[in-house]
């Protein structure tokens, strides 16, 4: 979900670490070094990569602005290609009579078998489109935090290995543990309080 | 710190305590939750809320939904052990009101309706519209983060297991008509 639309889902996270170099250039590089590959006509299954907020399909971090005043503001994209199991099944079957009728034999091997599904897996995937979605990223960098617009798991762990690998930095999410500890202020004595807690029963206590 | 796939299981419990005092709080000292959000003129649960109670090695889920549904039956799920995994809250602060739903084992907030914003009708609008909707959002962001922070401060202290936790109790046995 998109953040300038009319319902959105929000994970926020705290970013650990120090570009090198001045802040701006040092993204624009990262993401231009990993901006979405289109895989269109290709015979990969998935592309993940930036994407911009303005022109999510065109991207070009080589000219786009991407700071919107303390923020900077960008999309993780992730291309999928999905084929329907019967199809690649019907593939499969079709390919492996052709080649037994080519060869005269009665079976094939298990690797003969392999190869045939991924040259299957690879001509149709040439053929069929990828479906994109796009999530939003606000980072400010100054703050240390990042909010990216999606609880999906998925996407969520394409960002930290994405994020990871093009800027250097280490991406926290900010769940109960997380916050309490880098969040709330603690003192020493309650954050080892925090590290011992149990569960507490509400209803027994009161009765018992 | 721990590991943070080890961390976020065993502190799951920490954000369900958490929204289960959040709603304690709702029903018997709203004015306590200005802390978090100074111009919050009203909190109420919203449409949906669920619990589960994992005690006798069982995992029970009860699920509440739909506008106007009681909540009697997630109390009565209280009072046999169950506590809140997920709800959805309506926030007001004056004129203004967000709607969202907060799930307790990540803080992940979800079908956030913010205040109505300015239609973005030209590129030129796109950088207003950016900044007023993280503001918005912000605010929501925000009062979660504080009012997580309260109950994790009370939670490490002394007075949560000799007041906090009879008091719901009470708030619970008091509740169930």
């Amino acid at each position: 979900m998109s953040l300038l639309s009319s319902s959105v889902s929000v994970t926020r996270y705290r970013v650990d670490g120090k570009l090198a170099d001045s802040v701006i250039d040092s993204v624009r590089s990262g993401l231009k070094n990993s901006t979405i590959r289109e895989i269109e006509n290709e015979p990969d299954a998935k592309s993940v990569g930036w994407t911009s907020f303005e022109a999510p399909f065109t991207p070009d971090f080589e000219i786009e602005n991407f700071v919107i005043a303390e923020s900077m503001v960008f999309c993780l994209r992730i291309d999928k290609k999905s084929i329907p199991a019967k199809i690649i099944n019907k593939q499969f079957k079709m390919a492996v009579k052709k080649r037994l009728s080519e060869t005269g034999r009665e079976h094939l091997s298990k690797n003969e078998k392999t190869e045939i599904k991924d040259d299957v897996l690879h001509r149709l995937y040439v053929r069929v489109p990828a479906t994109p979605n796009v999530y939003d990223i606000v980072w400010n960098y100054e703050a240390g935090q990042l909010f990216f617009f999606s609880n999906l798991k998925e996407a969520n762990e394409e960002l930290e290995t994405l994020f990871s690998k093009s800027f250097k930095l280490t991406l926290i999410r900010m769940f109960p543990y997380t916050v309490a500890e880098l969040s709330c202020g603690l003192l020493g004595p309650e954050l080892d309080a925090v590290s011992k807690l149990s569960p507490s029963q509400f209803y027994e206590a009161r009765n018992a | 710190m721990l590991d943070v796939s080890v961390a976020y299981n065993r502190y799951k419990f920490v954000g369900h305590e958490f929204l289960t005092w959040l709603w304690f709080m709702i029903e018997t000292d709203p004015d306590a939750l200005k802390k978090a959000d100074p111009d919050l003129s009203a909190m109420e649960i919203g449409n949906k809320m669920i619990l589960e109670n994992s005690r006798n090695n069982a995992d029970e889920t009860i699920s509440i939904s739909g506008d106007g549904a009681g909540l009697e039956e997630a109390l009565l799920a209280l009072k046999k052990g169950a506590k809140v995994t997920e709800i959805n809250l309506v926030m007001r602060a004056g004129e203004l009101e967000w709607r969202f739903s907060l799930k307790g084992e990540s803080l992940g907030i979800s079908g956030l309706k913010c205040p109505q914003t300015g239609k973005v009708e030209s590129k030129s609008d796109i950088e207003g519209a950016v900044l007023e909707k993280l503001y918005l959002c912000g605010r929501v962001i925000d009062m979660v983060e504080k009012a997580f922070c309260m109950f994790v401060k009370l939670r490490v202290s002394p007075q949560w297991e000799t007041g906090s936790v009879r008091k719901i109790g009470s708030w619970i046995d008091a509740s169930i008509k």
